[in-house]
């Protein structure tokens, strides 16, 4: 069994890690690293309970491999506050109420974050098609949809 | 659905060079496998419908992620440029937007991070929604294998469900896409059981534009997706439209006749007769949309 030697950037820290070929990007996170935001939903590219940033674009982590990832940038929920301070999307995302049970939330949040950077201002329906690949079952929607409009009017991610 | 474990083991190869790629091909045969996103290959490999012992990563060959567009030569995507990379792509956009259109209608926005244009195509399922807009652009596959490189016109490279014209020691390197007629128009319209983010119950491709050699002053081109063994032309429809006026009536009649060309199947997601009718929708839909942008 193949193992490789890679070099990450984690939420900015480096990390040399040995990972065998057929590891995926959330098992290295989840089991090598101890970073638990990424959810392991469905291991199939469905749910997007799974995503992260690989070098500022959200991908599904159970779909690429760690030795993937080597020499590149990966930024999961964890990463997205600054020294104690939440994202004024993290903040929406409380004031609205938009968690339940909270499993889909590393992941909309990866997702939004990305949709805010790249469109400041998004309208519903581009809100809606950027999280297609984020499934909830518990909120609706509605309040993840009104969170991100509200961090949108805010002045973005 | 409880979330199915992890891959089952296997060589990763990350490799420098297309030879490099049809010597463990031609070497290690079924047991290695070429991938680029893995949308396809790693979920087919975690359901132990294939058991690779190498996986090839061919994303890094030279010139693989390129996307070239020429006002002569017309436009060559590397096999590797993802769906994303196609959709926002400035050259695809202003000259191919049908192309745009039909990658970015693929899966989610963080699966069109890694999902690729070349994977979709060798996948070939019936399904593969950047294969109606190829086969309407007529686009050619550009393989690469132990006699060197080859050209495959999409209309002769999907062969049955998973099954292409390519050899065991080739890859494909590129998809090529001559410069559109002047004055040309297309859409995709792909209906899922979500509005966007499944896979399509029914794709059609339409693209049309004016051709003083055809009787009618137009030619189309319809293609479809899921509703047939292979993403194939409605080559009866397109010909009622070359020789009828084009408007409402031949536009009846060809979406009528694109319905009778497709022989789809029952399955989860739609039934045969559901999906036959659906065709015939889209691609009245489709007609009257790109003969709107035409006259
Ligand atoms: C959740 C989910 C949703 C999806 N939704 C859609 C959808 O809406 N529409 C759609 O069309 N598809 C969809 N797909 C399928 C898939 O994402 C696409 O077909 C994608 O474009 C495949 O590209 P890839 O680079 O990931 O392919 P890979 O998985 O890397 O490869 C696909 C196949 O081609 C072979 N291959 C790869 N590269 C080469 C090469 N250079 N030469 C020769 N053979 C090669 C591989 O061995 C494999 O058999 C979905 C998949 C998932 C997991
Ligand atoms: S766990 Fe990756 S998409 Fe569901
Ligand atoms: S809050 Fe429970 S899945 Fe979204």
């Amino acid at each position: 069994m193949g193992m490789h030697s890679i070099t990450v950037t984690v939420n900015g820290e480096k990390e040399y890690l040995e990972v065998p070929s057929h590891m995926t990007l959330l098992q290295m996170l989840r089991e090598k690293l101890a970073i638990t935001g990424p959810k392991n939903g469905c291991s199939a590219g469905e749910c997007g309970a799974c995503t992260v940033l690989l070098d500022g674009e959200p991908v599904n982590s159970c779909m690429v491999l760690a030795v993937e990832v080597d020499g590149h940038e990966v930024v999961t929920v964890e990463g997205l506050a600054k020294e104690g301070q939440l994202t004024p999307l993290q903040q929406a995302f409380i004031e609205h109420n938009a968690v339940q049970c909270g499993f889909c939330t590393p992941g909309m949040l990866i997702s939004a974050e990305a949709l805010l950077k790249r469109n400041p201002h998004p309208t519903e329906e581009e809100i809606k098609e950027a999280l297609v690949g984020n499934l909830c079952r518990c909120t609706g929607y509605i309040r993840i949809i009104r969170a991100v409009q509200t961090a949108a009017e805010k002045g973005g991610a | 659905m409880l979330a199915r474990p992890g891959l089952p083991r296997f060589d990763y190869v990350r490799a420098e060079t297309a030879d490099e790629v049809v010597r463990l091909l031609q070497e290690r045969g079924e047991a290695a496998r070429p991938f680029m996103g893995g949308t396809d290959l790693f979920v087919r490999m975690r359901d132990g419908v294939i058991h690779p012992q190498v996986v090839v990563d061919v994303k890094y060959l030279p010139g693989i992620r390129d996307v070239v567009y020429d006002a002569q030569a017309g436009l060559t995507v590397g096999a590797a440029v993802t769906m994303n990379e196609v959709a926002r792509h400035p050259d695809v956009v202003a000259h191919y937007p049908l192309l745009a259109e039909a990658a970015n209608s693929v899966a989610s926005y963080q699966l069109r991070n890694r999902a690729t244009l070349g994977g979709n195509l060798c996948n070939a399922s019936p399904a593969a929604d950047t294969a109606p807009a190829t086969l309407v652009l007529e686009g050619r596959i550009v393989l690469y294998g132990p006699d060197g490189e080859r050209e495959v016109p999409a209309t002769e490279f999907f062969l049955g469900p998973g099954k292409t014209a390519r050899g065991p020691a080739e890859i494909v390197t590129a998809i090529r896409y001559p410069l559109p007629p002047k004055g040309a128009a297309g859409r995709y319209l792909k209906l899922g059981r979500n509005k966007v983010g499944d896979l399509s119950i029914v794709g059609v491709a339409v693209f049309g534009f004016p051709d003083e050699t055809a009787p009618s002053g137009y030619r189309f081109r319809i293609g479809l997706a899921s509703v047939a063994p292979v993403p194939l032309r409605a080559t009866a429809a397109e010909e009622i439209l070359a020789e009828e006026p084009p408007g409402e009536e031949t536009f009846v009649k060809a979406a009528e006749e694109a319905m009778n060309e497709a022989s789809p199947i029952d399955d989860v997601r739609a039934s045969a007769a559901y999906r036959k009718a659906m065709v015939r929708a889209l691609t009245l839909r489709g007609l009257r949309a790109v003969w709107e942008q035409l006259a």
